[in-house]
């Protein structure tokens, strides 16, 4: 058919005159329908060499690309890759990058979604075609920073395609700042037992030297001061771990009960030397989220932990579990109750706060590094949990993680 | 193809409106990002270019709002379009206050000496990620129109009072310890309202699209949690 239509000029022509030939000479309509057949036939035969061998090229080229077909080629990127029409509307989106950005879906304005002046600027200078292709740096600060290198060009000759491709950066860009965190934070909180352990040893050689009662209490309290050091040293650690990696590695599972089961036992021991005893009211059934178990389980320890250290006063504490009543967003509500003397509301927001404490003679006695919380709330940023608190003076306080079920 | 389709123009010109306020609501993400960075490392460069960085916002509202008269003025929109064009003024006019008060915090930075505790700070960092979580949100569910994630708004208003009853206490009882904190304190304080403000304004583009999406109105249950109306702290009580 192709050919018929490359040919219709010399079709029409060959009809027109088939025609005149027709009625001027009166010949049968049995001389007239072959006459048009053979025209037709004549028309559809190749009309040059030359050209049949650069249809048959084209079409061995276009068909090596089709059987791979876009959307397979989009799949096997790495990067996440969306590839969009000249009114900047969704196309195609591979599974990288739906991981990456919630909330795409075909037809879907991408100037609406990436909205930073440079992305806008460069969704405009592709579309207008004033560029075929552009790159441009692009950091996402929430929920958690991320850094792309995006890169945006079209697709073939004359598609009307495009494609962003995003190259995660975070990575390095993390690296710097934690590097910049890590010293700022550390020398800050160092800086105070450090202070107190050379006084300590300056006394030891002066005024102390031969008083063996001083000696001992002071090396006691140096004892007491590495240790803090050191405990502050794992949970910067820890954290910085936990910025470096703001992703959590999909497919794995963790059982609650299990996990739960065990923190209890682990804080068994400073559960009884503080004299609390600890209840469990685990619902029944099925209790497993998607997630990493040694993270849940710092997750879990540290805040009964907390419960142990600061609600000694109350003689026990409670761990449940229960399914979450939130209909829209399935998954389990976690929670550990002490009946201790609770936290006034106005620290209640700031209590995740790195460094942040409602009583600073307290933690240090109770050996905190102002870090729990903070732990805390990262590990459940990364598993897409949230962490609600309530309390009242006198009457304890709630530690409730909602983690959502896939 | 050369020909074009009336329909077709009417949309293109409600599609540039909902374009023009994504890149609107970027811009001002970014400027509030940058006056609180600004503010956080004391920034004064940084500081400049986000005020100077409010045309650009003022700009865009006047844009929307001519477009927007004279799409109503040619096309006589009905129903969802009607809505999407009032909704598209409306939100132009909460984003290009959240410029406004971007700007006002950065104009403070030059009034804040950093003398005050690094705790201060942190707080004033993490009331703007949750102000501007909410932001963030609310714009991409204008992208998506997915209205029924709308929900979380309340949810995170809540946090932010409480965030910023938290903040005014603290700052009040600084400037009481010396009242050499009174100067620089009271600009935080200021700032801490903006921010807060910001989270207020995401909240009225929320009810905006929900309007937009469904044709009703938000039920109003809209909770209040500013609490810092009943903060007096002792010593500050008037003798009578």
């Amino acid at each position: 058919m192709a050919r018929l239509w490359r040919n219709r000029w010399l079709l029409a022509a060959g009809i027109v005159a088939v025609l005149a030939v027709y009625f001027l000479a009166g010949a049968s309509i049995y001389v007239l329908v072959p006459a048009l057949a053979l025209l037709a036939a004549a028309a559809m035969l190749p009309a040059d060499a030359e050209r049949q061998s650069a249809d048959a090229a084209a079409a061995i080229e276009a068909g090596g690309l089709q059987r791979l077909s876009g959307e397979y080629l989009a799949a096997a990127v790495a990067d996440p890759l969306i590839i969009f029409d000249h009114s900047a509307a969704m196309v195609h989106a591979n599974a990288a990058a739906f991981a990456a950005f919630g909330g795409l879906a075909p037809g879907m304005s991408l100037a609406l979604k990436f909205r930073a002046p440079e992305m806008q600027a460069l969704l405009d200078g592709i579309l207008s075609g004033k560029v075929a292709a552009d790159a441009v740096d692009y950091t996402e600060k929430l929920p958690v920073e991320r850094t792309y290198r995006v890169s945006a060009s079209t697709v073939g000759h004359a598609t009307g395609l495009y494609v962003l491709v995003f190259k995660d950066q975070s990575e390095t860009r993390r690296i710097d700042r934690m590097r910049a965190d890590f010293i700022a934070n550390a020398s800050h909180e160092l800086r105070t037992p450090l202070a107190s352990i050379a006084g300590f040893i300056e006394t030891l050689r002066g005024p102390a030297r031969n008083d063996p009662a001083a000696r001992d209490q002071f090396l006691q309290i140096m004892q007491n001061q590495t240790g803090r050091m050191a405990r502050l040293i794992d949970d910067l650690l820890s954290l910085s771990r936990l910025e470096m990696k703001p992703y959590l590695k999909p497919g794995t599972e963790v059982d609650l009960r299990q996990t739960i089961d065990s923190v209890i036992d682990s804080l068994g021991p400073l559960a009884a030397e503080n004299g609390l005893v600890i209840d469990r009211e685990f619902a029944s059934g099925w209790l497993v989220v998607p997630g990493d178990r040694d993270e849940l389980f710092q997750v879990f320890e540290n805040l009964l932990e907390n419960a142990c250290k600061y609600g000694q006063s109350g003689g026990h504490v409670t761990v449940s579990i229960v399914a979450a009543e939130d209909a829209q967003q399935p998954g389990f509500d976690v929670t550990i109750r002490d009946y201790g003397p609770g936290i006034a509301e106005e620290h209640i927001p700031r209590i995740t706060e790195r460094f942040y404490r409602v009583d600073v003679e307290n933690s240090r006695t109770q050996k905190g590094t102002g870090l729990g919380l903070s732990i805390v709330k990262h590990i459940l940023t990364r598993h897409n949990a949230r962490l609600s608190i309530k309390s009242e003076v006198g009457k304890g306080a709630a530690f409730t993680v909602h983690l959502p079920a896939r | 193809m050369q020909s074009v389709h009336i329909a077709s123009a009417y949309d293109e010109e409600l599609k540039f409106l909902s374009k023009r306020i994504a890149a609107m609501g970027g811009h001002a993400e970014r400027m509030v990002e940058q006056a609180v960075a600004a503010l956080v490392n004391l920034d004064h460069g940084l500081a400049q270019k986000v005020i100077q960085d409010d045309l650009v916002l003022d700009e865009g509202q006047r844009e929307i709002d001519d477009k927007a008269i004279i799409i109503i003025a040619r096309r006589q929109p009905m129903a969802t379009d009607l809505r999407e064009i009032v909704g598209a003024i409306r939100i132009s006019a909460d984003i290009e206050r959240v410029g406004d008060l971007g700007k006002n915090v950065a104009k403070r930075v030059a009034a804040v000496d950093g003398r005050q505790p690094n705790s201060l700070f942190r707080g004033l960092e993490a009331l703007a990620d949750l102000a501007l979580t909410q932001l963030k949100e609310v714009l991409d569910v204008y992208a998506s129109r997915s209205v029924e994630r709308i929900g979380f708004v309340r949810d995170r208003d809540d946090q932010i009072d409480a965030m910023y009853t938290s903040l005014f206490r603290e700052l009040l009882t600084y400037m009481m310890e010396d009242p050499r904190n009174i100067t620089p304190c009271t600009h935080l304080l200021f700032c801490a309202k903006n921010i807060e403000r910001i989270g207020d304004h995401a909240t009225n583009i929320a009810e905006t699209i929900y309007y937009i999406v469904t044709g009703d109105q938000m039920p109003a249950d809209r909770p209040k949690g500013d609490k810092t109306d009943q903060i007096v702290l002792p010593g500050l009580i008037p003798a009578k």
